[in-house]
């Protein structure tokens, strides 16, 4: 007994060093392989409030330059709702416009803490669980799209990036109904790839790039991005794409937010499946 | 004259965490490049200290850092494994005499302090990026970042702690 005890004092340091890397390892490990944190993250209510303080005043640094983006995406948008009105002959006065029919509700929010140099990129935006954001909402930009919401907390949340390894969404080339799993090969953070693209379909450098169908996190048909060049996979038997986004990822401000209303729904009806797939 | 070491090592914990996060994790040289700074409150800790109390302060700067850049876990295991090998790196730079009371690192030459916080940086960086990648598949990718970011940390690193110089302890 007496020798244990001395040789915890002899080691006490060497022990508390082996305790502390042990804890921080596991907490490594655990976030490599599963979710991260529910409370250790960018997110919680001190460092979000830190990031919240820096970002009230940097903001005003290229606040011309947000505006003529916004600007640009109002008259986009404008344009395809006047062109609509005339080609239908639909007008929008006398649609009618039950809320309960709107699928996708969006809410709009600003990045207080961007990412794109690390492997497993997360940011954090401003808006939390008070404003009604809850986990796996998609995140767009006015250009493409973002990433998914990981983590809440009441006034801010934790965005998973498509930057991230962990990442993996569901897209397709445009015109074709053929979807394959974007994901992130590290490299470049303006680049990103589409890989399980079947062999015998033809592509073409410039083709774009939309969210498929089969998420029930994002709505189909949102820009991602174009080819900029392929190559075949190990077995030769499906492309990997590589894809350069419409986004600037590490220049963005403005974000919004989108959720599903039918998500819970498709879920349940998809785990009812017996074999999960 | 103790308290007054513990408000510099408060003030130094809190400044080098703020400007690690605000700044220095945004700076994204090359796409890449983010130097990591906050490896200058080991360097500057006194020496005489409790080497436990040493060991845990330490942590808690990597585990701050980490929630901070959502990394959980990976600042705080690489400043953890140098904060308990400095005393061997310090025998390493200045030799024994570093242990007697009348040691100043503003008195050792320039060159012995630069090895000091080159080794840090680099063992820092090593572990960090190994349990960043965590595959050996890339080991490349690895060793490209380690020289990298070793670099960048190195020259501001050896910046600011000129420009602050520690002149009376």
């Amino acid at each position: 007994m007496q020798q244990i005890i001395n040789f915890i004092f002899r080691n006490k340091n060497l022990l508390l060093y082996l305790f502390l890397l042990f804890i921080s390892i596991a907490l490594t490990i655990r976030s490599h392989s599963y979710h991260q944190s529910k409370f250790f993250n960018s997110a919680n209510s001190i460092s979000g409030g830190v990031y919240n303080a820096s970002n009230n005043v940097t903001t005003y640094f290229n606040l011309e330059k947000e505006n003529q983006k916004l600007v640009q995406e109002n008259m986009r948008l404008r344009s395809i709702l006047f062109n609509k009105e005339y080609n239908q002959e639909v007008q929008i006065d006398s649609t009618k416009f039950d809320s309960t029919l709107i699928t996708y509700k969006i809410i709009a929010a600003r990045i207080i803490k961007n990412s794109y140099s690390n492997l497993d990129n997360y940011i954090t935006i401003n808006k939390g669980s008070k404003d009604g954001v809850i986990q796996d909402m998609g995140v767009i930009t006015p250009d493409g799209i973002l990433g998914i919401v990981e983590n809440t907390s009441q006034n801010f949340s934790q965005v998973q990036s498509i930057l991230n390894r962990k990442s993996n969404l569901n897209a397709k080339i445009k015109n074709t109904d053929n979807f394959g799993s974007l994901v992130w090969n590290t490299k470049d953070y303006n680049t990103v790839q589409l890989i399980d693209i079947p062999r015998r379909i033809p592509v073409k450098v410039g083709d774009t790039i939309l969210t498929g169908a089969a998420s029930s996190i994002f709505p189909e048909n949102i820009p991602i991005g174009t080819i900029k060049g392929w190559n075949l996979d190990v077995s030769k038997s499906s492309y990997s794409i590589d894809i350069a986004l419409f986004n600037d990822m590490s220049n963005i401000k403005n974000v919004y937010l989108v959720h599903n209303k039918d998500r819970a729904e498709i879920e349940l009806l998809e785990s009812q499946k017996p074999n999960g797939q | 004259m103790a308290s007054k070491y513990y408000f510099i090592n408060i003030l130094r914990f809190v400044l080098l965490a703020l400007v690690q996060v605000l700044l220095c994790n945004k700076i994204g040289f090359l796409g890449f490049i983010n130097p990591m700074i906050y490896i200058l409150f080991l360097y500057w800790y006194p020496i005489k200290q409790n080497r436990a109390a040493f060991i845990i302060v330490s942590f808690l700067l990597g585990f701050i850092i980490d929630i901070f850049s959502d990394t959980l876990g990976i600042h705080a295991a690489s400043t953890v494994t140098i904060a308990y090998l400095r005393p061997a790196i310090m025998r390493f730079c200045f030799g024994v005499n570093y242990e007697f009371q009348s040691f100043k690192l503003a008195s050792v030459p320039r060159i012995q302090q630069i090895t000091y916080i080159a080794l840090l940086i680099i063992i820092h960086h090593t572990v960090f990026f190994i349990l960043e990648v965590f595959s050996f598949e890339n080991f490349l990718l690895i060793l490209k970042k380690i020289l990298a970011v070793s670099l960048a940390s190195l020259i501001l690193c050896i910046l600011l702690s000129s420009l602050f110089s520690v002149k009376k302890e």
